[in-house]
């Protein structure tokens, strides 16, 4: 015990004595000016030090819980706290502790004469070759091809020259129309001025060319181009739901609500805000598309079920340099 | 101690001469110039915090269903990736506050960097014998921009998503080749195939951040070979001396602590300050969407772009020449980044001057430059604006319809006000500049003193 004593009193005077300044042994003279000891800031660096070890173990003290209501809030301000104790107590050493001393030093000019030397060293390592330029043109070669066969692997990422699949869709004549759950969309069901988003049966619904949007209107309502008078039964018109924009789907429907002074019906994507109008075959009114939605033809069949009639009226999704050349079509 | 261990490291690689050069590195003393620092120290927590995401964070698109405590999820189909989200916000301990002090750390990354940039081009940091540093300063930009919209693209969750069907619609917008690159980049049509997700994870985790940590060497040592730049602050600092505190131990506990306070700030904001809380987005499907989407505060400039061009695609016949996102997404942020990478040689034409700059300009003391500048980064923030006029809609009730048209106006026409604005201030800045050395100058002789040449 009494051992233990000493060793805890020599650690204490080890810990709080404070150094004599020893003469220095070079005769040298100081590299960095003198200064006069500050105690005080000494002692608030001590405080700050302690303060952040302090924050620190409530770090790992709050870590430790297993369920600790906002533990997220308190672990994030004990080691915010910790490292800014920290941030403190640096900066109090160096505008207090050390030394703020104003140097100057050389701007660095070019080095001419070795720019020279460089220059002529690599002249000079040449002098035997007679043939430069022939060689520098098989050098090209050489590098060209080999960086070109370098990069050909990369191909193999995706189909670089086959942008077929961008034509595709699930969409055919006779694929019924069915809700997230797979039930089928029945005419009868299908409410007036109401948004829904249907999937083609049995395709993947993360397909561009999948999901579409079903709005029914009055028929009277509708002003669709002659070609597409009977793609709406019953007033029920269906589009892709896939901005022609920017790709994001048209999660917005405006519904007037007092028609006489509101702007009428439209189909909205919430990512730039381009318009469509559902009655004018998804004609672009507002924002930023340059295209209409390509709409998917309906018909009915003995069962009240809405089905396709044929694939959409152009290829879905955001437009690309040949998205007008082609109809879209099936995967074979 | 001390002499035991620079023995012990000069003995062996022979570079105390050198340490004691670098310890006795002068920096100019100026608060601007710590700007370029934080972003440095946000880079190291995103290091750092990212490290700790990647042992728990799953790139899969691999479906699969929740099953957490997290109840409006529950029974939700989703992609692993998504739910390894959710999980290590939720289950993993100190997860969410890694999680959201890495976004934070990104957010002020780019920040910093921004302003940076900014510091350094209004006071001509950027001649030579500095463009070469400046150049690769703004490729840093661009791959922290990039970077930043992968890191929240990977998670997977509704914004990732619908922010990653707009990086597609830009990329497919490009003439002749957009298709194809966006068929081999994502290796078939939108949402492609389930490797896409390994190869952003990659780039988010490995390369990207390799390129950046590469080209961040590069740009400190070139920094470092050239010397700071300073402000004519007394009649000591020139274009031959540079005057300032060394690097030991003047700067050394300034920078430390610099270091420290961003790191408390960024867990500070972690910890306390919700960003991106993915399980309100929920996971992305193809066919769904959310009003009030916004991307972080970086891509909004491109978000603004998008929403004010007209709805117009060029077309020639059946052929598509340019896409409308084209002009938003792809040939505005091209030309801003041109016209940055292309200031320090127009510069050197307009003005005829070619060699070294080691003193900065005060703005007003370039007024067309500070001018070409003030106008550039209007037309950019006017744009960048626009992209909150649907939450300007929201909170304000001002039509949306009218705002978008407002701000084409603005887009166009406010940067020239500005130039013209900006350079009409420099002018009338330096006037009075010049009114007080005379005032002062007479006082001086007022009270008989010899005038001190300037």
């Amino acid at each position: 015990m009494s051992a233990f004593r000493k060793w805890a009193i020599a650690f204490g005077v080890l810990l709080l004595g404070r150094k004599k300044r020893q003469p220095r042994v070079v005769d040298r003279p100081r590299i960095v000016p003198p200064g006069e000891p500050d105690p005080r800031a000494e002692w608030l660096v001590l405080l700050l030090l302690l303060l952040a070890a302090a924050a620190a173990v409530g770090f790992i003290v709050v870590y430790s819980f297993n369920h600790l209501a906002h533990q997220t809030q308190y672990l994030g301000l004990a080691l915010g706290l910790a490292l800014a104790f920290v941030a403190v107590a640096l900066i109090v050493v160096g505008k207090r502790l050390v030394v703020t001393e104003e140097l100057e030093e050389d701007y660095s000019l070019p080095h001419s004469t070795a720019q020279e030397e460089l220059q002529q060293l690599v002249d000079e390592s040449g002098d035997r070759f007679t043939r430069k330029r022939l060689l520098l043109a098989g050098g090209t070669a050489a590098a060209g091809a080999i960086g070109a066969a370098l990069v050909v692997p990369a191909l193999s990422l995706g189909p670089l020259f086959d942008t077929g699949a961008l034509y595709e869709t699930p969409w055919r004549r006779g694929v019924r129309l069915v809700d997230e759950h797979g039930k089928p969309l029945l005419l009868d069901e299908i409410e007036r001025e109401t948004f829904y988003t249907a999937y083609a049966q049995g395709a993947d619904k993360e397909l561009l060319g999948a999901p579409v949007v079903v709005v029914r209107f009055e028929p009277s309502q509708l002003h669709l181009p002659a070609a597409r008078r009977d793609w709406a039964p019953g007033g029920v018109v269906a589009y892709s739901k896939i901005c022609t924009h920017a790709g994001c789907a048209i999660a917005l429907f405006r519904k007037p609500t007092f028609p006489v002074v509101e702007p009428g019906p439209a189909l909205i994507c919430p990512c730039h805000y381009s318009t469509f109008d559902p009655t004018r075959a998804a004609k672009v009114i507002f924002g930023p598309a340059g295209r209409p939605l390509p709409q998917l033809p309906l018909a009915v069949d003995a069962n009240g079920v809405l089905r396709a009639a044929g694939n959409f009226s152009g290829p879905v999704g955001p437009a690309w340099s040949g998205v007008r050349s082609k109809p879209p079509r099936n995967p074979s | 101690m001390i002499r035991a261990i620079v023995r012990y490291v000069d003995e062996r690689s022979g570079t105390a001469p050198f340490l004691k050069r670098a310890l006795r590195y002068v920096f100019p003393d100026h608060w601007s110039f710590l700007l370029g620092e934080v972003a440095l120290y946000a880079f190291v927590i995103l290091v750092g915090t990212g490290i700790y995401l990647t042992l728990f964070f799953e790139p899969s698109t691999a479906q699969t269903y929740y099953t957490g405590h997290y109840l409006p999820l529950r029974g939700h189909q989703m992609s692993v990736a998504y739910r390894s989200g959710v999980d290590l916000s939720f289950k993993v301990r100190a997860g969410l506050l890694m999680r959201q002090t890495h976004h934070w750390a990104a957010d002020v990354f780019v920040a910093a960097i921004v302003l940076h940039m900014l510091r350094i081009f209004f006071t001509g940091a950027y001649r030579k014998p500095r463009d070469l540093t400046y150049y690769i300063g703004l490729t840093m930009l661009i791959l922290a921009l990039l970077e930043g919209y992968l890191g929240y693209s990977i998670v997977d969750d509704l914004l990732s998503g619908m922010g990653l069907a707009i990086g597609y619609s830009v990329l497919m917008s490009i003439p002749f080749v957009g298709g194809n690159l966006a068929m081999l980049l994502w290796g078939g049509p939108f949402p492609g195939t389930s490797a896409f997700e390994s190869r952003m994870y990659i780039a988010h985790v490995f390369l990207f951040p390799i390129l950046i940590a590469t080209l961040l060497g590069l740009h400190l040592f070139l920094v470092a070979a050239r010397h700071h730049t300073q402000f004519r602050e007394s009649r000591r600092t020139t274009e031959k001396k540079v005057v300032g505190i060394p690097t030991f131990p003047g700067q050394a506990p300034r920078s430390l602590g610099l270091f420290f306070a961003v790191a408390a700030v960024l867990f500070l904001l972690g910890g306390l300050v919700q960003i991106n809380p993915i399980w309100l987005w929920g996971p992305y499907h193809v066919a769904q969407g959310t009003n009030g989407a916004q991307p972080d505060w970086y891509l909004g400039w491109l978000i603004g772009a998008l929403r004010l061009v007209p709805n117009f695609d060029v077309t020639i016949g059946h052929y598509t020449l340019v896409p409308n996102p084209f002009w938003g997404g792809a040939l505005f942020p091209l030309v801003v980044f041109m016209l940055l990478y292309l200031a320090p040689s127009l510069e050197r034409r307009f003005t005829g001057e070619y060699g070294f700059r080691n003193v900065l300009d005060r703005p007003r003391d370039a007024p067309w430059r500070t001018a070409l500048g003030a106008a550039l980064f209007t037309w950019v923030f006017v744009i960048f604006f626009a992209g909150a006029s649907d939450r300007i809609f929201v909170s304000f009730g001002v039509s949306y319809e009218a705002q978008i048209w407002a701000f084409r106006v603005l887009a166009v026409v406010a940067p020239f006000v500005a130039l013209l604005a900006t350079y009409r201030l420099c002018l009338a800045l330096q006037e009075s500049d010049r009114l007080d050395r005379i005032r002062r100058r007479a006082e001086a002789e007022a009270r008989g003193e010899m005038p001190q040449p300037e």
